[in-house]
């Protein structure tokens, strides 16, 4: 492969041929493995097969997929402004995790900490591979409390620490006995786990151990919730939070877009847990209703419809008829506008198709938006998710632990003795349940896919290309990476990881944002400029020759 | 509100802590330059994750593909070492993507393991893995040493080993290792070279790989780089000049030592007296006669300079980036009689300071420089003593912000500006647009912060 060109038309093909082709020029080993990572999807009814997810990119396959590092340092907590995150390591990993997610962050003097602007690094040199970097790293902390007197610090381990040796735990026991404020460790090296996710899972773990729960109340509110895998990119938390505080409801903690050390440590004292991305956080939801008592469901702000109907949803969790007015007033206010946007968007992009690859939730999430301006996802998977993101929650018992999943630790959790407080009783949970309300409830991507979809996990450079030469999409969904190869091509690509500097998508001003950046990049002139007059018409015309 | 709003005026010495850095690692650095040859796939031995963040650095530099792959180490290979994951990664490449050359680069992760990627790519020939035609280089580049102008170093230099042939015909050409600089700058350099009808071959060389056009076709290996007969007979050349002491001495020194391509080691042309003596000393080596069109491109540059040089005139700076191009800015400012006054670079290297010292031994007022500084301590070093612009990467408007201080985008990475893809700063073109940016923000400045009364027309 080396040179594509854009086909005027997309070929017809088999979507059985389709993966064939994808799979036609890998070594056979290479092409055994991707197999089970790429499938078609089956019509309602028929059994979707076993989807392949959450295991090794293949060497040499250039992959989108990030490391632990990126996932626990970079999305967990590089949208929490008041701690001071210090990268243990060579300089590299912490200068690209430095303000490069678009996390944004609310804050309303300078007296306010905010740390999300710096990059903090021990910037290891040799001789600290050599012999050891615990010894830097005390002093770095100290440092780092003497300058900025933080109320909290944190550790997070590069690929080197794990293999000299460094204990970044025991160092950060004994600064915080030292210094009597918190600090604490991740194991977070890049080689841990497949992906990302597994940083989202050590960067957790560890909030859950050390943060979480150890301040009383603050906020107050009659109906309050915790909104977990929301990360604030390009605003999308502020947007949520607006229609929230519109209808009433009070937001405990984000985790963790624009967040707090106080929120995640008061986090116990919300009444409802609402998941968005499922990947990187279901555990932590799970953790939290063992320990005390908060029940958990699934809510998606991204798409207007899907945004009423999460806020539907929590509003029948807390039964109360004035929340249920409000929400619906809300609502009733909201849809107008967007209605508008979306019909005049809807004339110029109905019938287009989309594909996307990206994170682990966005790619399923993002098809709800395409839905309501009427396009078609022809393709799509995640980066990093796992096969419950794909197939649903309830093919968790039967996922094999392996090699790699075993380095990451599962937290026992048990009930709280002093926290631990049920927040509906048996028969109030049977009622709900009765009404069709589901708890801890994720169906995954693949329910939602049209018929004769792709789906594939951990697409990479090669068969994304291909893709496109095949089944010619109007638009692409990936990440920066991909971003200007696509382009190349004379198809736009919607990065979803940063928005391409554009959002908030979220809630219902991100919907209407969204409908226009796609309508805009869509139907943009610039794709009818690639060719100049003459390479159009290379023939030389007698009218123009010079008399 | 203000964006850095912890970083206190007072400046306590840190020996542990770095804060917002001032260079980055090795591998972007390699992956760069090894984005200048032709048909080159970069390789990345260790986790994924360092690829995916070098792979993003660039493209949002340039706004433009970046392919590279990784050795996707997990655990198992962290422990027991990354051959077999190398190995497979050079079979699938050249099944896959078909480049006609990887360069691999190490990563702290396969250094601190110890991964011997010589030895493994013999054994990748050895087995067969290496298809007829095809090449696999390689540099070792741990982030733990220097930055990632040591990477670019290292590319360059393990390139060159892999490549460089002395077959004993000199083919009169001269190498140029153009410096840890941007495609136009690369494109700028042949252009002068070509004027003077000097033959050359300039590696790397990332024009048209890193600032392709927009086309409907996506070629993976753009037509640009320079080509591998081109590396191969750099050891015929009948000299190179090595633009930047840290990006480009070392490729240099091994050409002379190894195959006797004498060198000159430059600073990186930009302003008038360095792009003075990279003309001259292209004259020298070749006997070409410097044409019209180049004396008459300088005469531009002085001529703009005496234009205005009244905005410049006594005006500090504060400079940070890389040492080869801090270098160069520093002596052009100085030579129009601006004043750096904080001058940082995050890469190592005392002999750095001393130079800064040289260049600015007559300024009126007092400097401050350091290497292997960051971007906090400039931060504060303005805090103490204002500045009137400042001149650095993306992240400076963070400062420039923060302390209302006009800014010019120059160095790594630039992610919020476009231009640098296209247009030079080396040279005596690249020097005029240089001025242009810095009369654009002063002046700017100046039609801001003029009170009605004696707000001005003309400058
Ligand atoms: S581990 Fe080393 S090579 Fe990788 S990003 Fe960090 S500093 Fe760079
Ligand atoms: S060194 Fe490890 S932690 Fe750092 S970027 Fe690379 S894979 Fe991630």
């Amino acid at each position: 492969m080396s040179t594509i060109a854009k086909k005027k038309k997309a070929v017809k093909m088999d979507p059985t041929d389709i993966v064939q082709d994808l799979l036609k020029k890998y070594p056979t080993k290479v092409a055994r493995k991707r197999a089970k990572q790429i499938m078609v999807n089956e019509a309602e009814g028929a059994t979707t097969p076993e989807m392949g997810a959450n295991v090794r990119t293949i060497p040499g396959i250039i992959t989108m997929r990030g490391c632990t590092y990126a996932g626990c340092k970079g999305v967990i907590l590089g949208p929490t402004r008041d701690i001071v995150n210090i990268t243990h390591g060579p300089i590299g990993c912490g200068f690209y995790s430095w303000l490069t997610r678009r996390n944004q962050t609310h804050t309303e003097t300078d007296a306010d900490e905010n740390f999300m602007t710096y990059a903090f690094s021990t910037d290891m040199n040799e001789n600290d591979i050599v012999f050891g970097g615990e010894k830097k790293l005390k002093q770095a902390i100290q440092e780092a409390y003497e300058l900025f007197n933080p109320k909290a610090i944190a550790v997070f381990s590069t690929c080197p620490v794990g293999l000299i040796g460094d204990d970044v735990h025991a160092v950060s026991k004994e600064m915080r006995e030292k210094l009597g404020i918190n600090i604490f460790g991740f194991s977070c090296e890049g080689y841990k786990g497949v992906s990302q996710s597994a940083g989202h899972h050590i960067a957790n773990n560890q909030i859950f151990k050390h943060v979480l729960g150890t301040e009383g109340a603050v906020k107050v509110g009659e109906f309050k919730i915790n909104l977990l895998g929301e990360y604030n990119i390009g605003g999308d938390g502020f947007e949520i939070d607006r229609i929230l505080d519109a209808c009433g409801i009070t937001v405990v903690s984000t985790f963790s877009g624009n967040s707090t050390y106080e929120q995640f440590a008061t986090a116990h004292n919300a009444d409802l847990n609402t998941v968005m991305c499922h990947r990187s956080i279901n555990y932590v939801a799970e953790m939290m209703e063992t320990k005390y008592g908060i029940p958990w469901i699934k809510v998606n702000f991204i798409g207007a419809e899907a945004t009423a109907k999460s806020l539907r949803k929590i509003a029948q969790y807390f039964d109360s008829p004035k929340l249920t007015e409000r929400v619906e007033a809300v609502i009733a206010a909201e849809m107008p506008d967007i209605k508008t946007v979306m019909d005049d968007v809807r004339s110029r992009t109905e019938g287009k198709t989309a594909m996307l690859f990206v994170g682990g939730s966005r790619a399923h999430h993002y098809q709800e938006l395409f839905n309501e301006i009427g396009m078609r996802t022809i393709s799509a998977g995640y980066e990093f998710a796992h096969r419950d993101d794909y197939e649903g929650r309830h093919v968790i018992p039967e996922i094999k632990i392996d090699a790699d999943s075993r380095n990451i630790e599962e937290l026992e959790v048990e009930a709280c003795t002093e926290n631990y407080n049920p927040r509906k009783t048996e028969e109030e949970l049977k009622k709900l349940e009765e009404a069709g309300f589901k708890f801890k409830d994720y169906a995954g991507m693949i329910p939602d896919m049209p018929n004769k979809s792709l789906v594939i996990d951990d697409v990479n450079q090669y068969e994304a290309e291909k893709l496109i030469e095949i089944m010619k999409p109007d638009i692409f969904c990936a990440g920066i990476k991909e971003k200007y190869s696509v382009q190349k091509l004379g198809i736009p690509l919607k990065q979803l990881h940063n928005y391409d500097i554009g959002g908030p998508y979220a809630g219902f001003k991100g919907a209407i944002n969204f409908f226009r950046d796609i309508d805009r990049m869509i139907n943009s002139k610039v794709w009818s400029y690639m060719k100049a007059p003459w390479q159009e018409k290379p023939e030389l015309s007698a009218t123009y020759v010079w008399e | 509100m203000t964006l850095l709003r912890h970083t206190p005026v007072e400046i306590k010495e840190r020996k542990a802590l770095s804060i917002n850095p001032a260079k980055t690692c090795q591998p972007v650095g390699a992956m760069y330059a090894a984005l200048g040859i032709h048909g080159c796939l970069p390789h990345s031995h260790g986790s994924q994750g360092c690829c995916a963040y070098h792979r993003s650095a660039l493209t949002k530099h340039y706004k433009e593909p970046v392919s590279a792959a990784t050795s996707s180490f997990t655990e198992g290979a962290s422990v027991f070492g990354g051959q077999a994951n190398l190995l497979q990664a050079i079979n699938n490449i050249f099944t896959v993507y078909e480049p006609d050359v990887i360069a691999v680069h190490t990563t702290c992760l396969s250094e601190t393991i110890g991964d011997d990627v010589p030895q493994i790519t013999d054994k990748a020939r050895q087995e067969g893995k290496i298809p007829e035609g095809k090449f696999v280089v390689s540099a070792s580049t741990p982030s733990y040493v220097g930055s990632h102008v040591t990477g670019f170093a290292n590319m360059v230099m393990g390139t060159l080993k892999g490549f460089s042939e002395k077959t004993g015909k000199k083919n009169g050409k001269v190498n140029i290792i153009p410096g840890f600089v941007e495609p136009s700058d690369m494109e700028e350099l042949k252009r002068l070279a070509t004027a003077m009808g000097v033959q050359t071959i300039l590696f790397p060389d990332t024009s048209g790989v890193l600032n392709g056009p927009l086309t409907g076709e996506y070629k993976m290996f753009p037509d640009g780089g320079t080509t591998v007969p081109e590396l191969r007979s750099t050891g015929d050349s009948i000299g190179t000049l090595a633009l930047g002491e840290w990006a480009s001495a070392e490729g240099a020194k091994y050409l002379d030592s190894t195959h006797k391509v004498p060198c000159k080691i430059l600073d990186l042309p930009i302003g008038l007296k360095a792009t003075d003596r990279f003309i001259d000393a292209l004259r020298m080596i070749t006997g070409r006669h410097v044409p019209d069109l180049i004396a008459h491109e300088r005469g531009q540059l002085v001529d703009l300079i005496s234009d205005m040089h009244q905005y410049f005139y006594h005006k500090k700076v504060a400079l940070v980036g890389d040492p080869d191009q801090v270098i160069a800015l520093t002596e052009f400012l100085t030579s129009i009689d601006m004043c750096p006054v904080h001058i940082v670079t995050g890469t190592p290297g005392k002999k750095f300071e001393a130079r800064i010292k040289e260049i600015t031994k007559d300024s009126p007022f007092p400097v401050n420089v350091k290497a292997l500084g960051d971007m906090f301590l400039l931060h504060q070093w303005i805090k103490n003593d204002p500045v009137d612009l400042l001149i650095g990467n993306t992240y400076c408007k963070y400062i420039a912000r923060d302390e209302d201080i006009p800014l010019i985008r120059h160095g790594f990475p630039i992610i919020d500006r476009v231009g640098h893809q296209y247009f030079p700063t080396v040279g005596y073109k690249g020097g005029l647009r240089l001025l242009e940016k810095i009369l654009d923000a002063l002046l700017t400045r100046i039609d801001r912060d003029a009170p009605e009364d004696c707000f001005e027309l003309t400058y």
